[in-house]
């Protein structure tokens, strides 16, 4: 590379546009006009300030399912279970609210910020363990996990946890007040935002400076010799999971808290598997993470003014995402 | 006098700031063996990259039977004929000979005719006494047969001039002169042939022009009949080396041995044979060479010690403490050092920088504030006292080690290796592909560390290297002991026949 410091922004800017290109000839075929359906999808996320703040709405648990997948990719782990780790994360956030809600708001929410953690750490973890014993690959069980997580979550609404006074809808109680994460007066822009922020600040700050984060990068960068410098590499397998997980289940909980005050089986349009791309397209990079998670904030929140507009079906723009997937991992030396 | 098949002017190549290579002329005829020696960083290998298309020059030109071309790619240069046998082999292991053959091939169809390639191969096989089968999976062969593979790739893509960058570099003794002797052949059909090399034995028995270079330029070229090896060193050196001379060793004959191993078994992995009944004891202060043909258990021997595999049976002391079970960490805690061959592979990160390298595995010596930072101006003084210790100066200890030559990484880790005050050192082939000069920096650090007390146990293919250094010596065959003595006990062919399996 020639230029160095130029070439990831160019990176990212050549796949965002291979994308958009692909999508736009897609839209052509369905008789659209690609270029007032990116104009509607621009205009409504970044020219009014309702629309900004929807999008930085999406961009919170953008940024911790990002790092869900960043965290563990710096040891060439691939967690495909950002998903499954979101819903185990809000479920267990879920619990707190519910029983212990007449606790004070401070407390209570540490205590659900500190279960989804742990939800979603402990949901990595069994993946994280399966691979360090060399069992299973991670790719494969946390990609699988997903299905059981979120069919868990069915379970709880459907069942045990059912709002009775909720005309059979499956979903919790809404939860009281104490259990809702503040949000910037007037939008729904909430706490979450600011913990994915410092999330993505300690990631950049533990890789540059820490001593875990240089043997993280030894690790990453060749196995073998790590091995022989005595590095423990099966407890980095499985530390680095648990966090990835965790943060994942931490975006379960601002979300179940934040956005939709109960839980429900609608939890996420696929935060998961959108900061899985958000962390290819970044190949890991904090800043590129908190660049790729804004933009395709704007895209998951155009999908909607879409339908609107242009009279498609709001999921059109999981075809945009797929393709955008598919150019990130369509290069040669693709990696998180 | 014919004229010469491929000719080369004022080729220069440069990285960022560093000239690899100064206005390089060399001719390469046909019928030719053309030697291209030079030390680790010289420029040998960024000159055949262009050649073969990898790179592109910032000046000079080519010509090809006198007429001017242009390679940009590897494409264009095996569409002139030119073909390239890398260090690193690339081939799928999974496939056939006849497969990977196959897959090189310009003329690839749709459908392969496997049926009409094995003969082709068997022919080109049979002509050069390759003694190889087209039937054969590439994951079966030895290394020396897989690049005979490669040869007849290119042979059978119409290739006419030959580049081998460091073919005998990962060879065992014995294959090497079978190389040799094909080459020959090779030559005598009238193929040219550039042999990126730096033993200078091999060189003079195989080339018929050696051009030597050095610091990115050509500093001489010499025919057969002018070439000795002495011409040939006082042009690769600046300075006449130190030798090294290798003085007795101050080993305490009672006490504790540093290193114990009684009666260790390994199973034996994939390719490798495994360790069976092993006992080897290293005191603090002595040398013990172990020699064997790569293969018969000696990475096996290196990573038992080290506790990267486990023993399958017997037991593992060190410093009397038994440590059959201990992990790596403890070990490397424990005062252990380990100098691989290929230190890219085994032993250093090549993203990580030198300063990196030396940090990241005394993680409890540079960390600060419980981890969350390091101290890296301690680690600095460290590498640089360590580097100084040892008379080593390396371009940068913050570049990645991935930008240095061979040389300088293998500087490097030994620098980092031994910067504690190692008690035993595992060094496995520690000098392969080195240049000459590199090699007595490493025999030198390793008998300075022995004569410091350090108990060091040098794996190696290398009989010369172990007949000069070694206070004893034994033989590892099929993952077995099979000989042992002090120092000038054995003589060469006494020990050349126990590597090979002779009783």
């Amino acid at each position: 590379m020639r230029h160095p410091r130029l070439a990831p922004l160019a990176r990212f800017g050549g796949l965002l546009v291979i994308g958009l290109g692909a999508f736009a000839l897609l839209l052509l075929v369905f008789g659209r006009n690609p270029l007032r359906a990116y104009a509607d999808i621009f205009a409504s996320t970044l020219g009014d300030s309702y629309g900004f703040s929807e999008t930085l709405v999406k961009v919170a648990p953008l940024l911790l399912t990002a790092l869900a997948v960043a965290v563990p990719s710096r040891i060439w782990l691939i967690n495909v279970g950002g998903e499954g780790q979101l819903y185990v994360g809000a479920l267990c956030a879920t619990w707190a609210a519910l029983n212990l809600a007449d606790w004070p708001r401070g407390p209570l929410l540490a205590v659900m910020a500190l279960l989804g953690f742990a939800g979603g750490g402990a949901w990595a973890a069994i993946a994280g363990m399966l691979r360090a014993r060399g069992w299973a690959s991670e790719t494969i069980s946390t990609l699988l996990l997903n299905y059981v997580a979120i069919l868990l979550v069915h379970y709880v609404v459907f069942g045990p946890w059912r709002d009775p006074e909720g005309l059979n809808y499956p979903q919790t109680t809404p939860f009281a007040d104490g259990a809702i994460l503040p949000a910037w007066p007037g939008s729904r822009v909430h706490l979450g935002l600011l913990l994915g922020l410092l999330a993505v600040a300690a990631f950049a700050f533990v890789i540059a400076r820490t001593r875990w984060g240089l043997e993280m990068r030894a690790v990453g960068g060749n196995v073998e010799a790590a091995h022989r410098l005595g590095l423990p590499i099966n407890r980095y397998v499985i530390v680095l999971m648990i966090v990835g997980g965790g943060l994942a289940g931490l975006a379960g909980m601002t979300e179940v808290s934040a956005i939709q005050g109960r839980l429900r089986p609608s939890l996420s349009p696929g935060y998961g598997y959108t900061g899985f791309l958000i962390s290819w397209m970044a190949g890991g990079h904090p800043v590129g993470i908190v660049v790729a998670a804004f933009v395709l904030a704007v895209i998951t929140a155009g999908g909607d003014i879409l339908q609107m507009t242009q009279a498609l079906p709001g999921s059109v723009v999981n075809i945009l995402m797929a393709v955008l997937l598919f150019v990130v991992l369509g290069r040669p030396q693709a990696r998180a | 006098m014919t004229s010469p098949t491929l000719s080369l002017r004022g080729i220069t190549k440069s990285f960022r700031d560093v000239v690899a290579n100064d206005r390089v002329d060399l001719d390469i005829r046909a019928g030719e063996v053309h030697a291209v020696i030079g030390e680790n960083g010289a420029g040998k290998s960024t000159l055949a990259k262009i050649l073969y298309g990898f790179y592109r020059a910032d000046a000079g030109a080519i010509t090809l039977d006198g007429t001017p071309v242009v390679i940009r790619a590897p494409e264009d240069a095996r569409a002139l004929g030119i073909g390239m046998v890398f260090q690193d082999l690339v081939q799928v292991l999974a496939f056939t000979v006849a497969e990977n053959v196959a897959l090189f091939l310009p003329d690839l169809p749709a459908v392969l005719g496997r049926a009409a390639l094995a003969p082709r191969i068997a022919a080109i096989s049979e002509r050069y006494g390759l003694g190889i089968d087209p039937a054969a999976p590439v994951w079966r062969l030895s290394v020396g047969e897989r690049q005979k593979v490669e040869v007849v790739k290119l042979l059978l893509a119409r290739a006419r001039v030959l580049i081998l960058d460091e073919p005998t570099r990962s060879l065992a003794p014995h294959e090497v002169q079978g190389l040799l002797d094909i080459l020959r052949t090779l030559k005598e059909d009238g193929y040219a042939i550039v042999l990126i090399a730096h033993k200078l034995a091999e060189v003079l028995a195989a080339a018929d022009r050696i051009t030597v270079m050095r610091r990115g330029r050509v500093v001489g070229s010499l025919a057969r009949a002018e070439a000795t090896e002495a011409a040939l060193v006082s042009l690769m050196f600046e300075e006449p080396m130190r030798e090294v001379v290798p003085s007795e060793s101050a080993v305490a004959s009672a006490g504790t041995p540093m290193l114990e191993l009684s009666g260790v078994s390994v199973r034996a992995e994939a390719h490798g044979a495994g360790l069976t009944d092993v006992d080897l004891a290293v005191a603090p202060g002595e040398l013990v060479g172990v020699a064997g043909v790569s293969g018969n258990g000696q990475r096996e021997l290196g990573d038992v010690i080290l506790g990267v595999v486990a023993c399958t049976a017997g037991r593992k002391r060190l410093a009397g403490q038994d440590a059959t079970h201990w992990p790596v960490s403890r070990m490397r805690a424990g005062g252990v050092a380990f100098v691989p061959e290929d230190a890219l592979a085994l032993a250093a990160v090549p993203q990580l920088s030198a300063l990196e390298n030396a940090v990241v595995g005394q993680g409890a010596r540079y960390a600060r504030a419980g981890g969350l930072a390091l101290d890296w101006p301690a680690a600095r003084a460290d590498v640089a006292r360590a580097f100084a210790r040892l008379g080593f100066t390396v371009p940068s200890v913050d570049a990645p080690l991935a930008t240095l030559s061979g040389g300088n990484v293998q500087r490097a880790v030994l620098a980092r290796e031994l910067a504690h005050a190692p008690r035993l050192i595992v060094a496995l082939n520690p000098t392969r592909g080195l240049d000459a000069r590199s090699t007595a920096a490493t025999h030198r650090a390793l008998l300075e560390a022995r004569q410091a007390g350090a108990a060091v146990l040098l794996i190696s293919e290398d009989l010369d290297e172990l007949r000069a250094l070694a206070d004893r010596l034994v033989v590892l065959c099929d993952g077995r002991i099979v000989g042992a003595g002090r120092r000038g006990d054995h003589g060469v062919e006494e020990i050349g026949r126990l590597m090979t399996g002779g009783r």
